[in-house]
């Protein structure tokens, strides 16, 4: 299997507040992988140094290959690294079709001056993924009127219009009604197989851990406390004790 | 497609009042020049609203466009007047080329304060040096030959009442398309979410450089434009009460639509125009009044109060003041 990332030694302190700890670890191609923690345990924090948002004091980053420690985000973005966040980040004073046809055009490279925007993106793919994320009858709607659910997954169809080889989403069902969450989850995956997107989401429902992941990595105070198959780290006594608070 | 029939009428109408107006009352011609002028400045201004940012300083392009007429006018006395606005637009260019590399840094209170600065600068320079510009007396311009032809001090003017509208229209038009495009909608994108655009692999400084550097440009080619219609340059062409009032006509116009900035220019015109002659004393209270009751009750300006009326319109921004950044805003 070929490392799709990878890091060594990867540490972060915001003061005496250590956020990562040394952290060495990798993701292959095809897996999918769940993030579960305590909040303040690292795990945005993690990705915010995978994806260049924060500069490690310590360690490399590798993403496909490519050493990418220290490069700004956008940069690693070309990579084919996608994300989404716990809080979505749109364009919400344009329509979701907007959104993506931003994010399509962004692929492209260059920003036409003069073209109108929706005449520089394939019209069919943008509809296309509006259908897999079930957006298609809010298209032209602004985003900032979408419920929070919806935003969520726009979120995500805008880091998918990039046709990334790696998706990061970051807690994808928080802030979603709990009957809401599989219904979510099973969009999310439905799109991200269609494109064979290796993913990696942070999630704090036990039941969408085991239901989705093929595997899970436990974070604990700024290091990886367990990692492996999702039924030894959910029954792993550190990841029962600190994180689930059933033992 | 109804609305942009109605934008067109609009257009079309309110060019061929520009003529006649222009044509009937021959004193008229300097006003509505100078008004399509404040549209032309109005519309880079606009496009800095666009991406949420307002910039108290862009007088500056217009100073250093009309101060490169001048002084080629004055070096080389037989210099076509269309030459004369090609080196001032592109001097404002390769101003705004260099002073937008520092600018686009920052946002906000600093963006507009920076630009401020920067003008305040530019403003006092020309103000002193005396023996080079003339300082605030300013420098005269000699009336130059237009594609080759002498005019008359009332067919110059005609010339450039006509072109002066035919850069306007077409100019309106170009910044449309800017404002629709990819490099448009991203500009755009900057009020909202700058966070989401770097994370599309796309730089928002760069973004907003371009922006920039396009206003840069317009603002430049209305004080070129200008500086040939007064004949004379001051140094008031860059002061910041200068660029208060583009700021003042974006808004009265709004910036949803590029015909918001010839909108807002005609009324503060006229507003001006009917204040002198008639309010002599309180024309600036007139004209302040005027924008409380825009902020009021379209703080979209006129042409959001037009859409919105058409019922036409498509679901647009909100309101380009009130930013909604905060709701949006992510911290790792």
């Amino acid at each position: 299997m070929d490392a799709l990332i990878r890091t060594e030694g990867l540490s972060l302190s915001f003061g005496g507040v250590v956020a990562a700890d040394n952290i060495d670890f990798r993701l292959d191609v095809g897996e999918r992988l769940a993030v579960i923690g305590q909040n303040g345990a690292g795990k945005t924090t993690f990705i915010n140094i995978c994806t260049g948002f924060l500069k490690p004091t310590r360690g490399r980053v590798w993403f496909d290959g490519k050493d990418v420690t220290g490069m700004e985000p956008r940069h690693i973005v070309r990579f084919g690294l996608g994300r989404s966040f716990q809080l979505p980040q749109l364009f919400l004073d344009h329509t979701v079709r907007q959104c993506l046809e931003i994010s399509a055009a962004a692929r492209q490279g260059r920003l036409s001056f003069f073209k109108p925007l929706a005449q520089s993106v394939n019209r069919r793919e943008i509809e296309h993924t509006l259908e897999l994320v079930s957006l298609r009858e809010r298209g032209s709607e602004l985003a900032s009127s979408l419920p929070e659910g919806q935003r969520k997954l726009l979120d995500v169809a805008m880091a998918l219009m990039l046709n990334p080889k790696l998706l990061i989403m970051d807690e994808p069902t928080s802030g979603v009604a709990s009957e809401d969450k599989h219904d979510l989850m099973a969009t999310l995956m439905r799109a991200l197989d269609e494109r064979k997107v290796t993913s990696w989401f942070v999630e704090h429902d036990v039941d969408i851990v085991s239901r989705y992941a093929t595997r899970v990595a436990a974070w604990i105070a700024g290091k990886v406390a367990a990692d492996g198959p999702p039924a030894e780290v959910l029954a792993s006594a550190a990841v029962r004790r600190e994180i689930l608070g059933t033992a | 497609m109804a609305r942009l029939f109605d934008i067109r009428i609009l257009t079309i109408a309110g060019s061929l009042l520009c003529l006649i107006l222009g044509l009937a009352f021959p004193w008229s011609k300097t006003p509505i020049i100078v008004g399509l002028c404040f549209g032309i400045a109005t519309l880079g201004v606009a496009a800095m609203v666009r991406a949420g940012q307002v910039s108290f300083g862009h007088a500056m392009y217009a100073c250093i466009a009309g101060y490169t007429v001048a002084f080629l006018a004055r070096a080389w006395p037989q210099l076509d007047g269309l030459l004369l606005i090609l080196a001032g637009v592109g001097a404002s260019l390769f101003a705004g080329a260099i002073v937008g590399v520092f600018v686009v840094r920052y946002r906000g209170i600093f963006f507009g304060m920076l630009n401020l600065a920067i003008s305040m600068v530019l403003y006092s320079v020309i103000g002193k040096f005396y023996a080079i510009t003339g300082g605030t007396d300013g420098l005269r311009i000699n009336r130059p030959t237009l594609l080759g032809i002498e005019f008359e001090r009332a067919g110059f003017e005609t010339v450039l009442l006509v072109g002066t509208l035919l850069a306007a229209i077409g100019l309106g038009i170009l910044v449309q398309r800017y404002f629709q495009s990819a490099s448009g909608e991203a500009l755009a994108g900057i009020k909202t979410n700058e966070t989401r655009l770097e994370y599309l692999g796309l730089s928002a400084r760069r973004v907003l450089w371009d922006g920039y550097l396009f206003s840069a440009g317009l603002v430049g080619l209305s004080g070129a434009l200008f500086a040939l219609v007064q004949g004379l340059v001051t140094p008031d062409i860059g002061s910041w009460l200068r660029s208060g009032e583009f700021v003042f006509i974006a808004i009265l116009g709004g910036s949803g639509h590029a015909i918001g900035a010839f909108l807002g220019a005609a009324v503060f015109e006229l507003v001006k125009l009917f204040a002198a002659a008639y309010m002599t004393g309180i024309w600036q209270m007139l004209l302040g009044i005027t924008l409380i009751v825009v902020i009021l009750v379209a703080p979209e300006g006129i042409v959001g109060l037009l859409m919105k009326k058409s019922a036409l319109a498509t679901p647009r921004r909100k309101s380009p003041w009130g930013t909604r950044r905060e709701e949006n805003k992510w911290t790792p």
